[in-house]
């Protein structure tokens, strides 16, 4: 037998780790802003983390940030110095920049830009977004990612060479980075990273560097789903049906906080996409028991998302949505006016419907095809389950 | 962001293009194709997107369980077997679309006169392990 693989020396609290992450994209900015190109700026950074976690328990800094900086410029120092002597060009690194004026949170919000840049792929961003802006090593990233640690350092370093002749300065589109941001919050958690409570970090931070409705609306649509996620599974990893969810697993804080953040965006009156997600899942969070759920105003919401968006999968989540407010059949109804039976979760949605509408047999051959197309494992079981429990009835009847 | 298996098979899929049985290859046109497929997966991995591979051998035993306290039974293998893999790779991607554009990639190597293969390949994509937002 093998031993376990031992985990990579951390002596750092997990508190102090946490602030070493938050201090990521403030100091790189100072550092790009001092000169540095991005991509050895931020190798750099990731030196200096390394180190401070060596380094720090037994010599903590008295200003972790300026420590950083100081450590971090001199490993881009170095690391220049070394190619520089190759190229025979010292004299450009030999001079010591300005350290120019003081990083504010227009540095972090470039760094977001620039890392969920249109140039990169999905997957290229998430993982330049976690590195630079998270300060999580490669080696988690790939852990979470469930990817050798080598594809993923050539991941990063060919997403920094993409982005490395974009202009630091100049402001990007807050929807890139928040589609990014969605994409890490949706990956849950695998391994020892919580990439959903990542992306909330990442997503507050955002929120505080600009202020924008939807900023507010995805940050308060990812509290609502954080705070019911001790319910949403049971012991054994399964799938848990919103409606016989124990809500008293809900965390009632995180939900307040999600919904404060939210009506403060509504109150804009600059409707988009994830505010009215948000407000959908603050429909759920509030209602004391699954039979409380105000449906009809749930419909309404899924209108607007319908008329923002316009996806199938909206309209698809809104047949499920009219079966609960007008019945079954309305549900079938609009179900069926949507036409586009090859989408994901069609059929369990209409399995859904036609069990509540008392066709067990409909229901169970749907609920067998939607396990069979299903794409999650754990949705997969969830389905074969469902469609065991209704043979098990028809079986019982017949 | 998904990771796809594709399967080579010994047996079991549709006649490839170029199909001569590797031991009737020079050489030569081993050695040549092995380099492709090696140069394959590092080009996945600079890319990011390389996740495993391994190569198995053509025969296999069946096993099951035959009761509390008696030995395994094992059978085959069989001859008959319609399927046979003879190798997988893990690919981690963005689309399907490149999913495809890579299998059709290694389904090119070269086999027999030089020439590729056109190899049919099994392309399986993952169940995910992340529960998304379904609600």
């Amino acid at each position: 037998m093998t031993p376990p693989p031992t985990p990579p020396p951390s002596p750092l609290p997990a508190g102090d780790e946490l602030v070493l992450r938050t201090l990521t994209p403030a100091v790189l900015a100072v550092l790009v802003r001092r000169g540095a190109d991005f991509a050895a700026a931020e190798d750099a950074v990731q030196d200096a983390l390394v180190e401070a976690v060596r380094a720090w328990p037994k010599d903590p800094p008295r200003d972790p940030k300026a420590w950083l900086i100081t450590v971090a410029w001199r490993k881009f120092l170095d690391a220049a110095r070394s190619e520089a002597a190759r190229r025979r060009r010292e004299e450009l690194v030999e001079e010591q920049p300005e350290a120019g004026p003081a990083p504010g949170v227009d540095d972090t919000l470039q760094l977001y830009f620039l890392c969920a840049h249109p140039s990169l792929t999905p997957s290229s961003a998430v993982a330049l977004t976690l590195r630079a802006v998270g300060g999580l090593t490669t080696r988690q990233i790939a852990a979470a990612y469930l990817v050798p640690e080598a594809t993923m350092a050539q991941r990063i370093s060919r997403a920094k060479k993409t982005v490395s002749g974009i202009r630091f300065d100049r402001p990007g589109d807050v929807a890139t980075v928040l589609r990014v941001l969605y994409l890490v919050f949706n990956e849950g958690y695998s391994g020892d990273i919580d990439l959903a409570a990542e992306a909330i970090r990442l997503t507050r931070q955002l929120a505080a560097a600009v202020d924008h409705p939807e900023v507010a609306g995805l940050l308060a649509l990812m509290l609502l789903h954080h705070a019911r996620r001790a319910g949403r599974t049971s012991a054994d990893g399964a799938i848990v049906p919103l409606a016989e969810q124990d809500r008293s697993l809900w965390d009632t804080t995180m939900i307040a906080e999600g919904v404060g953040i939210l009506q403060a965006a509504l109150a804009r009156d600059e409707l988009g996409e994830f505010q009215a997600q948000a407000a959908i899942a603050a429909l759920h969070a509030d209602a004391p028991t699954a039979d409380e759920t105000d449906w009809v105003q749930i419909v309404e919401w899924y209108d607007e998302l319908t008329r923002l968006t316009d996806s199938p999968v909206v309209r698809l989540n809104r047949a499920v949505a009219v079966g609960e407010a007008d019945g079954p059949r309305a549900g079938l109804a609009a179900l069926a006016a949507l036409d586009d039976t090859g989408l994901p979760r069609y059929a369990a949605v209409s399995a859904y419907l036609h069990e509540r509408d008392g066709d067990t047999a409909t229901a169970a051959r749907l609920y067998a095809e939607a396990a069979r197309k299903a794409t999650h494992l754990a949705e997969r079981d969830h389905l074969t389950r469902q469609a065991a429990r209704l043979n098990a009835r028809l079986k019982e009847g017949s | 962001m998904a990771k796809y298996l594709l399967l080579k098979h010994y047996r079991g899929a549709p006649a490839a293009v170029n199909d001569v049985p590797m031991e009737e290859w020079t050489p030569e046109e081993i050695s040549a194709h092995m380099q492709y497929m090696r140069d394959f997966a590092n080009r996945l991995v600079k890319t990011g997107e390389f996740v495993g591979e391994e190569a198995l051998t053509p025969e296999g035993t069946f096993v099951r369980y035959d009761g509390e306290g008696r030995p395994p039974v094992t059978d085959g293998p069989f001859a008959e077997t319609k399927d046979l893999i003879a190798g997988w790779m893990i690919i981690d991607v963005d689309t399907y679309e490149r999913a495809l554009e890579l299998a059709a990639e290694l389904s090119a190597a070269p086999g027999a006169g030089g020439r590729p293969i056109h190899e049919w390949l099994e392309l399986r994509p993952f169940l995910g392990k992340s529960l998304l937002i379904t609600e």
